[in-house]
């Protein structure tokens, strides 16, 4: 419950972030909503020395949509989200998502950088930001540049991310057709036994395009190119979901928690797919 | 050790300044520092809610929030909406649907309640129960407590109708 003493920063532009992260390494992080930095400092688990709060920063938070292209910045929260009408018409598969992560409390401080910046496996964005083939824009001491979401995870808490890098937006084309965020949890609040992030569009009756990922079943999340083009073509029928569940399955690596053992998660992987494929199918 | 820093927080409209660590957590601000004892602290994880305040206009659980982060914030707890004397509308409606038990996440339930019903004033059951989803209770089966929210509701909105 206790964290340990660090100094605090509340800096109010992106260089003094940067300045504050070179001079420090290691010992500096930046804090966001802080609702999973905080409890990983109350648990110790986390040390940081120098914190640098992202708050006062301005062109940080916000969503823009213009051009077919969906902008979302770092420090924009889950309950902005949750609240963005342009954002419920033009990609609603991310309000559904946002409002099964965490708890209202929890909503209205995480933000979705924080989310996907984090690189732990349970959290629910980063597999969506693989289905919607997201990028990633990062800000460093040489500048900016632009990961995409399904080359940003290499472990559970690695990521492409230098640490002299700060997280400053995410962006993504408008999804076009059907979509799905089923999480299968124990509980509100708990991260996911096993979700699954479904885009699908539809032409002449047939699956057009597809996108799959798999949230909280690998030590990063999994976007399955196989199990999305398993269903191009066809018209999601029952083979069609099975031949991608098989897919996704090869793909997917969970280990045993308290949530369950590896053949229980994989047959939860099997059941939430067939489930957001079926609702991606029925909106598309 | 860290040097202190100097806090200024408005809580329930009064202006409150003192010196904290940096690390210290808003939740123990409240409650050490400034003696407003009614947010408790139920968990060391972030999910009981019984810690929850409005922070600049946001329902938040004040045990994860560090006192630098709140520093030039306003803050409202369950003190500031209302007292024995003049009971706030949803602390009236807990007494009179047993909403509470035990009373220790009430200040947190209710605090959470006033932010729901801002936001959504004419709430369905399933919507209460969602919207309170961050607050544990250990005491009541929530049954009761979504009974007085919405109670609180309805009255809230006859006495909008009325006004207007």
């Amino acid at each position: 419950m206790i964290p340990a003493a660090f100094e605090y920063y509340r800096p109010t532009d992106m260089e003094g972030v940067i300045a504050l992260l070179q001079e420090h390494g290691d010992d500096a992080r930046v804090i966001a909503g802080g609702h999973s930095l905080i409890p990983m400092m109350k648990l110790r688990m986390a040390e940081v020395p120098h914190l640098i709060d992202l708050q006062a920063i301005e062109g940080l938070s916000g969503i823009t949509v213009a051009d077919g292209t969906i902008s979302i910045g770092a420090m924009t929260t889950q309950h902005d989200i949750i609240n963005s009408a342009s954002l419920a018409a033009a990609a609603p598969i991310m309000k559904e998502a946002a409002l099964q992560i965490a708890d209202p409390q929890v909503r209205y401080m995480g933000t979705v950088g924080g989310n996907v910046a984090n690189g732990d496996p349970g959290n629910d964005m980063p597999g969506l930001m693989q289905c919607l083939n997201a990028k990633f824009h990062l800000t460093g001491p040489d500048g900016d540049r632009a990961v995409d979401a399904r080359d940003f995870y290499e472990a559970a808490y690695m990521t492409e991310r230098e640490g002299e890098e700060v997280l400053t937006a995410v962006s993504f084309a408008a999804p076009v057709g059907g979509y799905a965020y089923e999480k299968q949890k124990r509980k509100i609040g708990d991260y996911a036994t096993a979700a699954a992030a479904v885009q699908i569009s539809k032409a002449d009756g047939k699956v057009a395009a597809a996108s799959i990922a798999m949230t909280n079943l690998s030590d990063t999340p999994v976007w399955s190119q196989t199990a999305g083009a398993a269903l191009v073509g066809a018209d999601c029928g029952e083979a069609a979901v099975k031949a991608a569940v098989t897919a996704m399955l090869s793909d997917i690596d969970p280990t045993e928690d308290n949530r369950g053992p590896v053949a229980f998660k994989r047959h939860a992987a099997g059941i939430v797919l067939g489930r957001a494929i079926a609702r991606a199918w029925s909106r598309a | 050790m860290t040097d202190k820093m100097h806090v200024k927080l408005n809580v329930n409209g009064e202006d409150h300044e003192f010196l904290a660590e940096p690390r210290e957590l808003l939740i123990y601000a409240l409650r050490e520092k400034l003696n407003i004892t009614g947010p408790h602290v139920g968990c060391d994880t972030s999910h009981c809610g019984a810690c929850t305040v409005t922070m600049n206009g946001k329902s938040v659980k004040s045990c994860t929030v560090f006192v630098a982060q709140a520093n030039g914030a306003e803050v409202t707890t369950i003190e500031g909406l209302g007292g024995p004397d003049a009971l706030h509308i949803l602390q009236e409606s807990f007494k009179e649907h047993h909403g509470l038990q035990c009373g220790f996440c009430t200040p947190g339930m209710i605090t959470r309640a006033t932010k729901l019903l801002e936001e959504n004033p004419n709430p369905t059951e399933a919507e209460v129960r969602f919207g309170i989803a961050g607050n544990i209770c250990r005491c009541t089966g929530y049954q009761n407590i979504v009974k007085s929210i919405l109670s609180a509701a309805a009255e809230m909105n006859a006495a909008k109708e009325a006004a207007q």
